[in-house]
């Protein structure tokens, strides 16, 4: 197994390959992707394009093709979350709730693409994992959000993606886009498992802006399981969940 | 390349964390606060000082990107505004092996709200902790500005 974590996009980025022949070559064509990922999409760099646009220095037409699939992929996340997921805030895009998400999952194609079959990418908690590890299903624990050095639940997962969206490290850095100055802590942390990491990281950012709604969001979609958080520390999760959990 | 883009971050972090809290914080955090009792705040730990490398998690040999010094580095404090954060980063092979949490708030915050899920499929249950190993940690981003100041602060004094 060839592993290793870099930080970028300000969060860690864990890629594992458990697949003979995997390379540092490989790691790093991993990496070289995210690094321009980042260059486009990031708001705190003011060179990027995603700022270029926010000041109002790009017409759309010059907008690159990745800038406008993740606008699209935005816009149709907005209407499959009942306008709960938004990228504009203030006049001003900010699509760091699709893009890591879309980026782990492009991320996981590349190793794909390379033929790789066991393999996870992490970047932040947001996952993908394909195959398996030593012919065992890959072992994901949800932490406690409340102590952050331990887990919750052990989740057993294959070719599938997972992601938490909450409250837990960055404060309150989401927002209902019906009611901006609410601020959300009824619901800590909210764990998404879906057919791929896109899918589960931008469910998870919806479900989380719904509140206490969330939950019941996921249970109505069909491939999807959720596990919410809330701040008197008690789990309500979705009815086909407790099958991908390892029995304690 | 790597270290650029590591730099760049950390640096971009930093710019942005003395924008927003320089004047609110001027105090340091860690000046303020009792040393954790894990670990020795700004004292490399050598655990792995031979160079030896976890043999689950075997890296090629690092040819790019900075050569951190193998052990163990513990961050400062850094003030979360919610509260005060530390990491700590364990260097293998040259590289992050691993980034732990040193401190962290367990503010549980208090509501009465009771909810009931009578008329749903779904379950409530008190979250327990489970002792079981795992591959990979899913949880809200850790990707705060304090976060990133405390290993910012580790991984300097990793570096070869």
């Amino acid at each position: 197994m060839i592993k290793e974590t870099r930080l970028l996009m300000g969060m860690p980025i864990s890629v594992a390959v458990e697949d003979g022949g995997a390379t540092q070559d490989d790691l790093e064509s991993v990496y070289a992707y995210f690094v321009l990922v980042d260059e486009r999409f990031s708001t705190y760099q003011a060179s990027s394009e995603i700022s270029r646009i926010n000041r109002g220095e790009l017409a759309p037409e010059q907008y690159s093709e990745e800038m406008r699939t993740v606008l699209a992929l935005s816009e149709q996340t907005k209407r499959d979350t009942h306008g709960y997921f938004d990228i504009v805030r203030d006049g001003r895009y900010d699509p760091s709730g699709i893009v890591k998400g879309w980026a782990v999952h492009n991320a996981a194609h590349l190793l794909e693409a390379r033929g790789f079959r066991n393999f996870y990418v992490d970047a932040g908690g947001d996952v993908q994992v394909c195959g398996k590890k030593d012919g065992q299903l890959w072992r994901i624990g949800i932490r406690n959000p409340f102590n952050r050095k331990e887990h919750v639940k052990v989740l057993l997962l294959t070719d599938c993606g997972v992601a938490t969206s909450g409250t837990a490290v960055r404060g309150q850095h989401i927002y209902d886009p019906h009611h901006p100055s609410v601020r959300l802590v009824d619901v800590v942390s909210i764990t998404i498992i879906g057919p791929d990491v896109f899918e589960a990281d931008r469910f998870a950012t919806a479900a989380f802006a719904m509140g206490r709604k969330g939950i019941h969001f996921i249970e109505e979609l069909p491939g999807f399981e959720g596990y919410m958080i809330d701040a008197q520390a008690r789990a309500t999760y979705t009815s086909g969940f407790e099958r991908y959990v390892l029995r304690p | 390349m790597r270290k650029l883009a590591v730099s760049a971050v950390i640096i971009g972090v930093f710019a942005f964390y003395s924008l927003m809290h320089g004047r609110a914080n001027p105090a340091s955090p860690s000046a303020v606060l009792p040393r954790p009792t894990t670990g020795s705040s700004g004292t490399p730990t050598a655990t792995d000082a031979g160079g030896a490398t976890n043999p689950t998690a075997t890296s090629s040999t690092a040819t790019t990107g900075p050569a951190y010094k193998n052990g163990t580095y513990v961050g400062n404090v850094a003030d979360a505004q919610w509260g005060y954060v530390q990491v700590k980063a364990v260097i293998q092979g040259g590289k992050i092996a691993n980034v732990q949490w040193v401190q962290y708030p367990s503010d549980r915050q208090r509501s009465v709200e009771i909810n009931s899920y009578a008329d749903s499929q779904l379950t409530t249950e008190a979250i327990q902790a489970q002792s079981a190993q795992v591959d990979i940690v899913t949880g809200a981003t850790d990707s705060s500005i304090a976060f990133m100041e405390s290993l910012g602060n580790a991984l300097s004094q990793a570096q070869a």
